[in-house]
């Protein structure tokens, strides 16, 4: 009886776990596991506590188990819905949304939410969904077609405003569409025009950041965080404040680190938001270049398994999925990190897993558990 | 499989390797960038971490005390209970929380003055006092509110006290804030000090650590020996100015007492013998340069400009007629007059000009070109030797005198003796006056009619009048170096400076500054004369039963040019009344104390002047203190 019944269980556990990735199962643990050290030291002083984290990391996991037993088929089917269900919430945010801090991005729908997050994943489900039903007959025009329902959610987002999240979506459905076999004679004229205007943006730094001119289709604060990025000195205890603050805890945690729990930038509150998106700061001030490595590592190993079971995947729907999934793993931890250490400008995108912060760890458990599940039922759709 | 075409599936793993290499390239630039903040910079953010987290509070040092030759302490330092705002704590507007605060605890309108000048010359860093001297219950009910106002603390603070208020003011000086200028002069005296210590330290504690500095008097002159020097704390804070920890600190060293040569009580009684009246007194002890007293009144109260005078009060004493915010010994000039008489005689002595027995028939006045001199007795003294001519204080003598000596003669003369020159006096802002010569109008006056020198201008010169301008120091001093046989001492009023700790003083009195070659037997006769003037002469009135020898003369400054007419006293208005002078040294034998003093539009020397120098003698040599003044007494 007990044997059939510790068989039993264990069958029950091999069942749930059937086709559980454990390479990703592994790179996500030991993420969470750096994230709750991480917290133990950057969570000194915030109002949140560790258990709070704890519970988020949680959460996450058992989104990205859920999310894992769903059949990539579904997540097709429901594709369509997810997506328009999305853009209705962004109109519906533009005409009857809430305004914090100035912006337009939350609505009241029984709990209050911010309907971009879920374009980062109802884009590209939206486009891969899109590729694949044209496989085969495809053409100029489907790009066309992915391009402007890629358009509508990231004008809708960047006008609330918010360019950091409608950058991130942009980024998501760019990745699905590239992946898809957009001709590099098209991709490259663009990648050009965007590295020359950003050189022409560092030459001209000085004249067109300028306190009186204004920049058309860019708000004030955008315009500040740009400029901010090109010369943090300019207002080293203003907008600059927390560029410098950030590079200075980075650069002084040296090879090896201050050591866990003993960052003074970040203890003495020089680091803004040390919890959230500046928690690389307090890292790399505790941990080093080092630290540093390993975390980097890490991320790497995640979006190379990523992309590694995208290969694998059965459908184009769920290889453009994976496949921007990952990409989007790698979006958040380039910007966050380039962000915190000054080479990209200060947008509000978390570090995954480490920082602190709901919406984003049920983001990419619900992204991980795609991955999860694409991986899972790579023979299922095969055989 | 009908979807999966393989050229599709080909070109998708061709892109995601693509992606790959981006990723790799994008992670590769966060290394190398992460390498160059934390490896190849490291050194330049670790100290930069560094100066963020450290800040150097200051600890000021304890002023030193101001003693008086008899172990009196005349100015000194208090702890009071002192309300204190921090001000980079200070959230919006300073006023609404003084207001605030002043619902719990008096804040008068000059503490809400102070605090705000304080708070803008500092840029909102550091600790200000808002509101001293708390009482008890003042404290508590402070304490009871305590949480209302984050950043306010009671603390105990040190502060200057002059505990005689007005008593000696012009010497003692004060200290006031640091201002922009004193800050200024700080830093380089700073910079040429660096190296001796840790210069950052150094350079970020000692300025902040001085808030007060001597602005005038002793005070000032001797800043540096009474400052002491600052310590620090090296305090761990965070971003926003908040203390952690304290990571090191060094004790301050606190300044120096500085032992004063005047006797306190002489000065005291000096000052009230003057009373209303305007005037300086300066005694020196002949054989030391030791300045026993420097009386200038009327004076002011030092304690008001401590933490910054008030308008009003600083309008009353900078309007007001008296002046009396003006150091008259140091400042003031004054024709020396009949007080100057003795010396002419000694010069007349040294240079063969004059035997003491060498006497004129006064007719009284004296005629020199179309001018006419006169002497103030009608029909003269009659027959007037050298002693004679100082006892009953006759000009006619002197006009004579000087006509025979001339400008130069008698100049170069008194220059040794300190007539119109610099005493060095360790008190700023000294003034020269004036002891005319023929080269001294020559460089005085701009057109060349007025550069030339009239014989007639000589002859009021022997009197003390004319061009002759000196400060009522340089009549003490003179005096006394002629008492003291030619050695000259310089006067000082600092006598030592001692260590708080140790008690050990260490002697500032200079030696002698150089010795004028008189030969004693004519100091004796002029010493003769000048006892003869308090026996039977012009002050012997003043020096009645007197119980020691004292010699004396007598003085009336003209203020004003009487054009021949003769001076009436009542009908002239007061601020162009004659002054009063007297010198004086006693006992005759081996003077201890040799004194000057004017007393301003008052009259006769011999009726003003002399009865003041009396009774300061008799305290000084005899230890009488006058029935008429009531008792000094120390404050505890």
């Amino acid at each position: 009886m007990e044997k059939s019944a510790l068989a039993k269980a264990k069958s029950v556990i091999a069942y749930a776990f059937r086709g559980f990735d454990p390479h990703l199962g592994f790179i996500f643990l030991g993420l969470a596991g750096i994230s709750f050290v991480v917290f133990l030291s950057a969570g000194q002083g915030t109002p949140v506590a560790i258990v709070d984290q704890l519970r988020n990391l949680l959460i996450a996991f058992v989104i990205m188990w859920i999310v894992s037993q769903i059949p990539p088929k579904w997540l097709e089917m429901a594709a369509i819905w997810i997506y328009g269900i999305g853009i209705a919430l962004l109109i519906a945010v533009a005409i009857f949304g809430l305004i914090k801090k100035g912006a337009r991005r939350w609505i009241n729908v029984g709990i209050v939410i911010q309907p971009s997050e879920i374009m980062k994943i109802a884009v590209p489900l939206m486009l891969a969904w899109y590729f694949q039903k044209r496989e085969g007959i495809r053409s100029a025009f489907d790009y066309l077609v992915a391009g402007l329902l890629l358009a509508l959610p990231v004008l809708l987002i960047a006008r609330q405003p918010d360019l950091g999240t409608a950058l991130l979506v942009l980024a998501a459905g760019l990745y699905v569409i590239i992946l898809a076999g957009l001709p590099w004679r098209w991709i490259v004229p663009i990648v050009v025009t965007g590295g020359v205007a950003i050189l022409l943006l560092i030459i001209f730094s000085g004249s067109i950041c300028a306190p009186d001119v204004n920049w058309p289709l860019i708000r004030e604060y955008q315009k500040n965080r740009v400029c901010t990025l090109l010369d943090p000195t300019s207002d080293p205890l203003g907008r600059g404040f927390h560029t410098i603050q950030a590079i200075i805890a980075v650069g002084s945690g040296g090879f090896f680190g201050k050591g866990w729990r003993e960052g003074t930038q970040s203890h003495l509150e020089f680091i803004p938001e040390k919890h959230t998106d500046f928690v690389f700061a307090v890292f790399a001030e505790e941990f080093g270049f080092l630290g540093n490595l390993v975390l980097i590592l890490l991320f790497f190993a995640l979006i190379k398994r990523g992309l590694t079971i995208s290969m694998g995947a059965p459908t184009l729907f769920t290889r453009l999925l994976g496949g921007a999934i990952s990409l989007i793993f790698f979006t958040y931890a380039f910007v966050n990190i380039g962000m915190v250490t000054g080479l990209l400008p200060v947008v509000g995108v978390p570090l995954p897993l480490l920082s602190y912060g709901g919406t984003a760890l049920v983001t990419l458990g619900f992204g991980a558990g795609i991955l999860m599940s694409i991986h899972r039922h790579r023979r299922l759709v095969q055989s | 499989m009908p979807s999966l075409k393989k050229p599709d599936l080909y070109s998708y793993h061709e892109r995601v390797r693509i992606a790959i290499l981006f990723v790799s390239i994008c992670f590769g630039l966060l290394i190398v960038r992460l390498f160059w903040l934390q490896v190849i910079s490291h050194n330049k953010y670790a100290t930069l971490a560094e100066s963020n987290r450290i800040a150097i509070v200051p600890v000021p040092a304890n002023r030193g005390l101001l003693i008086d030759r008899n172990g009196v302490v005349i100015g000194r330092n208090y702890s009071a209970l002192t309300l204190e705002v921090d001000a980079s704590q200070i959230k919006g507007n300073p006023d609404l929380l003084i207001d605030e605060l002043a619902e719990i605890i008096h804040i008068g309108p000059r503490d809400r003055r102070n605090f705000k000048r304080a708070l803008e010359d500092s840029r909102n860093m550091g600790t200000f006092p808002l509101r001293s001297m708390l009482t008890e219950t003042e404290m508590a009910r402070f304490l009871a509110n305590r949480y209302r106002f984050p950043g306010v603390d009671v603390s105990a603070r040190n502060f200057r006290e002059y505990p005689y208020n007005e008593l000696a003011s012009h010497l003692i000086g004060y200290i006031g804030r640091v201002s922009a200028k004193d800050k200024e002069q700080m830093q380089n005296e700073l910079e040429k000090t660096r190296g001796s210590e840790d210069p950052y330290a150094l350079q970020r504690s000692f300025l902040p650590g001085i808030q007060y500095v001597g602005k005038i008097g002793i005070e000032q002159s001797y800043e540096k020996v009474l400052r002491g020097v600052p310590g620090y704390d090296e305090v761990e804070i965070t971003a926003g100015g908040k203390p952690v920890r304290t990571l090191s600190s060094k004790p301050s060293v606190p300044g120096k007492n500085v032992i004063l040569s005047i006797d306190i009580k002489l000065q005291a009684l000096v000052e009230e013998l003057y009373g209303k009246r305007r005037g300086a007194f300066v005694a020196i002890e002949p054989e030391t340069g030791d300045i026993l007293a420097f009386v200038s009144k009327p004076n002011f109260n030092p304690n008001d400009f401590v933490e910054g005078i008030d308008a009003t009060t600083w309008k009353e004493l900078n309007e007001s007629k008296e002046k009396p915010l003006y150091n008259r010994p140091l400042k003031g000039i004054y024709p020396p007059a009949s007080t100057y008489k003795p010396f002419m005689a000694l010069a007349a002595l040294e240079l063969n000009k004059r035997s003491p027995e060498d006497a004129i028939a006064d007719p009284g006045f004296f005629t020199f070109g179309n001018h006419t001199f006169r002497d103030d007795k009608i029909g003269g003294h009659g027959m007037v030797n050298m002693e004679k001519s100082i006892v009953e204080s006759c000009d006619t003598y002197y006009y004579l005198l000087a006509r025979d000596m001339g400008a130069n003669m008698m100049h170069d003369f008194m220059k040794p003796l300190g007539f119109g020159q610099i005493t060095g006096i360790d008190l700023d802002g000294e003034v020269r006056g004036v002891l005319p010569s023929t080269e001294w109008k020559k460089s005085a006056f701009k057109k060349p009619e007025q550069q030339k020198w009239f014989e007639g201008e000589t002859i009021s010169l022997g009197i003390g009048q004319g061009y002759n301008a000196f400060t009522i120091l340089q009549l003490a001093h003179g005096l006394a170096n002629v008492l003291n046989y030619g050695v000259v001492m310089k006067p000082h009023i600092a006598k030592a400076i001692e260590d708080p700790f140790t008690r050990q003083k260490e002697l500032t009195t200079p030696k002698e500054s150089y010795r004028i070659d008189l030969k004693p037997e004519n100091v004796e006769i002029i010493k003769k004369a000048m006892v003869e003037v308090n026996r039977s002469g012009t002050s012997a009135s003043s020096f009645r039963n007197a119980g020691f020898i004292a010699g004396g003369k007598t003085g009336t400054a003209q203020v004003f040019s009487l054009n021949s007419k003769i001076y009436n006293h009542a009908t002239t208005p007061e601020f162009l009344r004659d002054h009063a002078l007297y010198v004086a040294y006693a006992p005759n034998d081996k003077p201890k104390i040799a004194i000057a003093l004017i007393v301003e539009n008052s009259g006769f020397g011999a009726q003003h002047a002399a009865p003041i120098a009396r009774k300061a003698l008799d305290y000084y040599i005899e230890g009488k203190w006058p029935k008429e003044i009531p008792e000094w007494k120390r404050v505890p």
